[in-house]
């Protein structure tokens, strides 16, 4: 493998444990169970690393899913030790040499440790409309329209999410709701309210997650917040997203439609 | 047989595909994407420094224009592009940007005002005009004479990739995620869709179309050590191959990327260079204006590329327990810009090489980066060999890139080639090709051979495992195809290659149902052997150094033979590519091939450079106007569809190129 980066661990290797769920919904002889397998640890191993070696030399029906293997396309959140995270990314060696790894709960499970985020992610965004709404023709000719450069900037903050599932795994009302749209959408739903090319109103957006599938549903646990590897501002989007929907509900009983 | 018809079936679901889907779905076609994996994790979402489009608002980029852009990227090419194609694409690079900014992509911006850049390794102040402030600012890149490259921090792909994908979303269009298309379905003269495998269930469905539009990206994982995402393992380009029909373009032209962390290979952007960082040697020696005093660090890539293996030959390269490598220095920008606009690069760094950039020295080391390569195509994006059969972004071979591709160009062709590309299947499924009747039995035939093809590699009690084939293709190809090649190595890639394509025949996988990972490497593992043998005799026969096919037996650029485009196709069973060879017109070039401004400057020229030259110098004379020029030299205009004729508009529009 090649996958490796330098950084110094102890002259002896130790030897990793990893217990790893294992079940294929695809075949009716699998049940659910946790399959051990031991490996040597090489200088600078991820999961990914790990992972890639036991399915090359192991056990090539091993299911994971992982893209980039650099932390930024989401695929490979999985538990490990029960703790939501991206595995490409994390060295064993800030590891117990014994690891659990087991798939992200809430999402429809594909074999092993792959799951369907990508499925409940295209869902969430249909329900929440994550697109710019605009009615202004696409002049691709003329000169663009100005914005701010620190408005710019402070969209990018929001639109960092890499969709990888974390939250929504880390959520408690998630795993209690199912129709829930977690952080991932309501920090979606924030990232639009911000940009001034979307032309939805407050009340438009109340209408998306003014209810307890959306912000309401939040019980400000914030383990979103605990586990969301670009560590986004959740904690505070969630706030500032409540107060304003509640304002807009409050305003919108009294039949006065507000403004942006 | 399950069958799902659409008018338009596009093959990968990033960038060029998601684009190419939305221009026909927007003139009332029912298409379909099919992706390895949800879109938004596509391969796209890694490019990171940003895309070339000379919206000139900035100060560094005052002065640029479509000639401009045009100029680099041929010169980047080293002149093996196709002129027409980099029109296209210089002209419509600023439309893309423009409605991707519609669409919500958060570009940067330009700030009024004085602010501090690092230039050539010194602090420099630049004050942008009051009245381009909030207008898209652009960064330095590489082979550029201006700053052209428009970006989102060190997240441009993705942020283009998720504006383009809810956009898909918006327009209802299908993406059937975890879907890969293992079979073209055609009568050898045209595309009817393909035979698709389920990635979660293993079935197999086939996916009839009017359009069938290959957009899968490159093929780096053929490469032991590459900044490829590990899905780009160039199926799209592997399919049409097959087909026996459908030919690949340039296949020997792979581009290695300066900056891949060592030994990972994980990519931190040319951005890194073009905002002033620098490469240094093991005694902290920064060795690039040694070898390139103009352009130093922000030389074309595989220019950089070779300096810096080279420069490691002579025993220059910093010690690791995983070989020698270079430095990546960009402490010089200080920590408030790295957070700011290299946060990417500053994670990768934390959590792969546990250090902090703003403090420390990134390791680096030449990794393979970018396939030139690919379907080769008209302007259009149509195959000239298989009507119907559509390629778009790094999947294809229209060829803007020749020999050596611009940073910063391929997320913009991505977006361009799809707004091209989904119009003309557009035109293809309106006009002629939809009357084509499809043949049930035909599609029958081909699900068939798939099925039976699956159910052999299980059938079989034991042989080769793909895993061991894999590592030695890989081995291979990164040892004897990379970065200096020679007749020796590649002669033993070749046979080594064809050895092995001879033994993945004796492939075995257990027949477990569902997904079965294992069964989905040994279905790939022949097709990548394929691929690597046509980069592998593509190299080898192309006795010249061009862009990054580099010949250390024969390190001229030959115009006088080689200006030309190498072309591939496989017949079935063959253990070899046919090869062929596309000539270049020089004399209907509007910038004949000469010295590209950085690199070596020795190179043998075509009999007709001079004339075109004559021919080009007086269109010069001629005509005052830009515009005027342009359209003497190399008419493209009616290569685009009508609704992208239109000029550019510009803050400043100034003729001072």
């Amino acid at each position: 493998m090649s996958d490796t980066a330098p950084v110094t661990v102890e002259a002896t290797p130790r030897t990793l444990t990893l217990e790893i769920f294992r079940y294929n919904p695809a075949d009716p002889a699998s049940e659910p169970h946790f399959q051990t397998y031991t490996l040597e640890e090489t200088a600078g191993m991820t999961l990914f690393i790990a992972l890639s070696l036991i399915r090359e030399e192991q056990d090539p029906g091993l299911q994971f899913d992982f893209v980039c293997r650099a932390g930024i396309c989401g695929s490979c959140a999985m538990l490990v030790n029960g703790t939501p995270t991206l595995a490409c990314r994390t060295l064993t060696q800030s590891l117990d040499a014994t690891i659990r790894l087991a798939p992200l709960p809430v999402f429809e499970l594909i074999g092993d440790l792959s799951v369907n985020t990508g499925k409940w992610m295209r869902n969430m965004s249909e329900a929440l409309e994550t697109w710019v709404h605009s009615q202004e023709a696409e002049d691709l000719h003329a000169m663009e329209e100005k914005m701010d450069p620190a408005l710019a900037e402070s969209i990018y903050e929001l639109e960092r999410c890499i969709e990888c599932g974390c939250c929504v795994a880390g959520c408690g009302t998630a795993i209690m709701r199912e129709s829930f749209v977690g952080a991932v959408g309501l920090n979606k739903i924030t990232r639009f309210q911000l940009d001034p090319r979307d032309q939805r109103s407050d009340a438009d957006f109340y209408e998306l997650v003014g209810t307890d599938e959306g912000i309401f549903g939040c019980m400000t646990l914030l383990g979103c917040q605990d586990v969301c590897p670009k560590n986004l501002p959740l904690q505070s989007q969630l706030a500032f997203l409540r107060r304003k929907m509640a304002r807009t509900g409050v305003a919108m009983t009294f039949q006065r439609r507000p403004g942006k | 047989m399950k069958v799902i018809h659409s008018d338009v079936l596009v093959i990968g679901g990033g960038l060029a595909g998601l684009r190419a889907g939305i221009g026909a779905r927007r003139r009332g076609l029912d298409v379909k994407i099919l992706s390895l994996v949800p879109p938004k994790r596509s391969h796209s979402a890694a490019a990171q420094g940003g895309m070339q489009a000379s919206l000139a608002n900035s100060l560094k980029g005052f002065g640029d224009n479509e000639d401009v852009h045009f100029a680099d990227t041929v010169r980047g090419s080293d002149w093996g592009a196709d002129q027409d194609v980099v029109r296209i694409f210089t002209h419509m690079a600023p439309k893309a940007v423009r409605e991707l900014a519609h669409w919500g992509v958060p570009w940067n911006r330009v700030r009024a005002g004085d602010h501090q850049v690092i230039i050539n390794g010194k602090p420099v102040t630049l004050t942008e005009d009051e009245a381009a402030h909030g207008l898209i600012t652009a960064r330095n890149f590489g082979g550029t004479a201006k700053w052209r490259t428009c970006y989102v921090a060190d997240g441009t792909g993705h942020s283009m990739l998720y504006a383009v994908s809810d956009q898909a979303i918006a327009e209802q269009i299908p993406v059937h995620e975890r879907m890969e298309a293992v079979a073209l379905i055609h009568d050898g003269s045209r595309c009817f869709g393909a035979i698709v495998r389920n990635l979660i269930n293993g079935e197999l469905i086939a996916y009839t179309a009017t359009a069938t539009c290959i957009a899968t990206g490159g093929f780096g994982r053929i490469y032991r050590v590459s900044t490829n995402a590990v899905i780009n393992e160039g199926m799209g380009a592997a399919i049409a191959l097959e087909t026996g029909v459908a030919t690949l373009g340039n296949m020997e032209a792979v581009q290695f990327h300066p900056t891949g962390i060592f030994p990972a290979g994980i990519l931190v952007t040319e951005g890194c260079r073009g905002d002033g960082g620098l490469l240094l040697d093991r005694e902290l020696h920064r060795f690039m204006p040694d070898y390139e005093p103009d352009k130093a660090e922000l030389a074309s890539r595989d220019v950089v590329s070779r300096h810096m293996e080279n420069h490691i030959r002579k025993g220059h390269g910093a010690r690791s327990r995983f070989g020698e490598h270079l430095w990546l220095d960009i402490r010089l920008l200080g920590e408030e810009h790295i957070n700011g606009k290299l946060r990417e690069v500053k994670e990768i760094c934390q959590y792969f090489l546990g250090i902090d950039p703003a403090r420390e020295l990134i390791p680096v080391r030449p990794a393979q980066h970018y396939s030139m390569g690919g379907v080769r195509t008209d302007a259009q994006g149509q195959s000239r060999n298989l009507q119907g059969l559509f390629a778009c972004g790094e999947a294809a071979c229209w060829d803007m890139h020749g020999f050596n591709r611009l940073g910063g160009n391929s997320v913009a062709e991505t977006v361009v080639a799809g707004m091209v590309v989904g119009e003309s299947m557009a035109d293809y499924c309106l006009g002629a090709g939809g009357e084509v009747p499809l043949s049930p039995a035909l599609v029958r035939d081909f699900y068939r051979r798939e099925q039976a093809h699956l159910d052999s590699l299980c059938g079989r009690g034991e042989g080769e495992k793909a895993a061991d084939l894999n590592r030695e293709m890989q081995n291979l190809m990164t040892d004897k195809v990379g970065i200096y090649r020679d007749e020796a190595g590649l002669s033993e890639a070749v046979s080594g290659l064809q050895e092995l394509l001879e033994r993945s025949k004796n492939l075995h996988a257990s027949p477990a149902p569902g997904a079965n990972p294992e069964l989905v490497m040994a279905y790939r593992l022949p097709r990548m052997l394929k691929l690597a043998l046509c980069v592998a005799e593509g190299a080898l026969a192309r006795t010249e150094s061009r862009g990054a096919h580099s010949r250390v037996d024969y390190p001229q650029r030959d115009d006088s033979r080689w200006l030309k485009r190498t072309l591939e196709r496989w017949e079935e069973g063959a253990s070899s590519p046919v090869l062929s060879y596309e000539p270049l017109d020089v004399m209907k070039m509007e910038l004949p091939p000469g010295w590209r401004g950085y690199g070596v400057k020795d190179h043998i020229p075509h009999p007709d450079t001079e004339k075109r030259e004559q021919e080009i110098a007086a269109i010069a004379q001629r005509e005052a106007d830009r515009f005027a020029r342009q359209e003497a030299a190399l008419p493209f205009k009616h290569l685009l569809p009508e609704q992208f004729r239109p000029g550019n508009a510009r803050y400043k529009e100034t003729d001072d190129v």
